[in-house]
């Protein structure tokens, strides 16, 4: 290989390795803000950003028309339509992450800390009755119907059992979240078009260059999903620092007991968290299918790993820590793979994290939402 | 009576913390519960604040039973308290920190929100240079002047403190003492908790002892001082 190769190869690695960080980045905020206020690590918060990758591909393709991968070329190239499709999707992507944040909050979580929880109770009430029903018959429709007759029963016996007022051990948490996790990809697999495959996505954004750096070719999507993820961030920061709300978080970080009598209402800030880390997520989840243009039922779980290595690289509760780690994680990685091979890639990305961790346990940047000012 | 609280019990887990303690603040009074070391003090303060779940009795605030009601909601109604060992956002500015205050006033951003941030100046000048510090570096005396000024921006129509002169030193309590009988004498009704009871007998128009988790005492502070008693359990014997 030449030397100018090297070169051109290296900014190369550099440009896709930053794009790829900046997506860990976005992800891994999600796992740091849930982190800051519950000291709990959301396992659950991969499949938030699958269901996101889903959004954004159902946003394009029978929302908006645009055709699949596969089957059409792109119909929008240039100009304000252009600009107003990659805003819808990344507005679909985002809703539904949230909204699947937030769901998944109430449901899997907030019945476990004991503050009686009604949404939760009721889906939870819904999901047993169409577990059990599925014992017994494979129809879907018999089992919607079982479900729902046994949705007011059971609804209301859960309650009983959440209103006891009592927060579940922490390892519930945990087992809480896996098995969210794995219902909700499971779910995607099997009520999906097409089963288990891979999907291509839709013809969104073509991806020409955009400009020549360092004697890279730098292709568009990549530009925007650098832009975007710091747009993303920077709003973020200045949410939590500027903003009643954004103190409300904060504060519960710093001093949960504290903050609730100041009146602070800590359920609402929790479920506003949630919803931050979902919203973030739901954009990665876009930018991913632009770069990429592939989702599959379990695209969460290695992205959702690789974002949670991401988070405790750069200081798990630190928000600048997650972007800091997202780009040595995305770099990092691609370097690697580019010396030692592609198969190499997830090895490299875990013998990082457990490098930085013995040298400091707490992270590159260590401090905790609690203490940094963020 | 502002604060009625009726027959109190918590436990925590199968260890009764509190065996139904009784007792009232009238609007515009100090009063102090004084008593030893896991008397149930804290405990009282904190169940009065909402952070612990009652397993009987009621507690009742300007007539309205509270007993069940989230923490958050009770701060809208004017209790706001000054939790034991400050509860400081450490990583929040002297400003933020005061700011968290105001969290709950539906009048954010209003003038009488920044006439209570200069009345808080005012009252503890020391905040005032502080400002842009962060919570986490004040020392413990001004972290307790924080604690008050934080708990006032709420502008609460009961303050309760929980040990204000904790590991203080003795001109400073002597100091916020008398801060806390301005705030009074401003208007603002004192639920006072303390272990320094010579002090807070003095301050108070009425008090409580609490022992193991029952009232065994009552009366005016300065009547409560001359108590033999009172004198020998709390007071050194002096």
């Amino acid at each position: 290989m030449s030397d100018w190769l090297i070169y051109r190869t290296f900014w190369d690695l550099t440009v896709t390795g930053v794009a790829l960080g900046a997506i860990y980045a976005l992800v891994a905020l999600g796992y740091t803000l849930v982190y800051g206020v519950l000291r709990l690590i959301n396992f659950a918060h991969s499949e938030v950003f699958m269901v996101g990758t889903f959004a954004t591909l159902i946003t394009a393709t029978n929302f908006i028309g645009i055709p699949l991968i596969e089957e059409g070329n792109y119909p929008y190239r240039t100009g304000i339509t252009l600009v107003a499709v990659l805003l819808a999707c990344i507005v679909g992507g985002m809703v539904v992450s949230g909204a699947g944040a937030v769901l998944l909050e109430r449901v899997a979580y907030r019945p476990l800390r004991g503050s009686g929880e009604h949404v939760g109770a009721v889906v939870l009430a819904f999901a047993s009755a169409f577990t059990v029903s599925l014992i017994f018959t494979g129809s879907t429709r018999t089992n919607i119907i079982i479900g729902l007759v046994g949705t007011a029963p059971l609804a209301v016996l859960y309650l009983r059992i959440f209103r006891r007022g009592r927060s579940a051990p922490r390892l519930a948490f945990l087992i809480s979240a896996i098995g969210a996790s794995t219902a909700v990809a499971e779910a995607v697999a099997i009520w999906g078009p097409r089963d288990r495959e891979q999907y291509q996505t839709s013809r969104v954004l073509e991806k020409r260059v955009l400009f020549e750096f360092l004697g890279t070719d730098v292709r568009i999507d990549y530009v925007l999903v650098i832009v975007g993820a710091l747009l993303m961030l920077t709003a973020l920061v200045l949410f939590v620092n500027r903003t009643r709300l954004g103190r409300g978080v904060r504060a519960v970080a710093q001093d949960v007991e504290t903050a609730r009598i100041l009146g602070v209402n800590v359920d609402f800030v929790i479920l506003v968290t949630f919803l931050l880390g979902g919203v973030m997520a739901g954009a990665a989840a876009m930018m991913f299918t632009l770069v990429y243009d592939q989702t599959r039922f379990n695209i969460g779980f290695l992205l959702g790993v690789k974002s949670f290595t991401a988070a405790v690289l750069g200081g798990i509760g630190n928000l600048r820590g997650a972007l800091l780690g997202g780009l040595v994680l995305g770099l990092g990685e691609n370097y690697g793979a580019a010396l030692f091979g592609g198969q190499w890639k997830d090895v490299i990305a875990f013998v990082l994290l457990l490098t930085v961790l013995m040298f400091r346990p707490t992270g590159i940047l260590g401090e905790s939402l609690a203490k940094a000012r963020v | 009576m502002l604060l009625e609280v009726t027959d109190l019990r918590v436990a925590y887990g199968k260890i009764e913390a509190l065996k139904g303690v009784s007792f009232g603040v009238n609007e515009g009074e100090i009063v102090t519960l004084v008593g030893a070391n896991g008397a149930g003090k804290t405990t009282t303060m904190r169940t009065i604040s909402g952070l612990r779940t009652v397993i009987g009795g009621s507690i009742k605030f300007n007539g309205q039973d509270i007993t069940t009601m989230p923490s958050h909601q009770r701060v809208k109604l004017g209790i706001c308290q000054a939790p034991e060992g400050r509860g400081i956002f450490p990583g929040m500015t002297v400003r933020e920190n005061l700011d968290m205050g105001a969290y709950a006033r539906v009048d954010q951003k209003s003038v009488a929100v920044n006439e209570d941030m200069e009345r808080v100046m005012q009252l503890f000048p020391r905040l005032r240079e502080r400002t842009s510090q962060l919570g986490g570096t004040l020392s413990g005396g001004e972290q307790q002047m924080l604690a008050i000024g934080r708990a006032l921006m709420s502008r609460p129509r009961l303050l309760l403190l929980d040990e204000p002169s904790m590991g203080l030193a003795p001109k400073l309590i002597a100091q916020i003492f008398s801060i806390i009988t301005e705030i009074n004498q401003q208007g603002t009704t004192v639920l006072l908790v303390e272990q320094n009871a010579a002090q807070a007998l003095r301050r108070a128009d009425r008090a409580y002892v609490l022992e193991t988790g029952n009232v065994v005492k009552m009366g005016k502070g300065i009547e409560l001082l001359d108590d033999p008693a009172v004198r020998a359990a709390y007071l050194g014997g002096r």
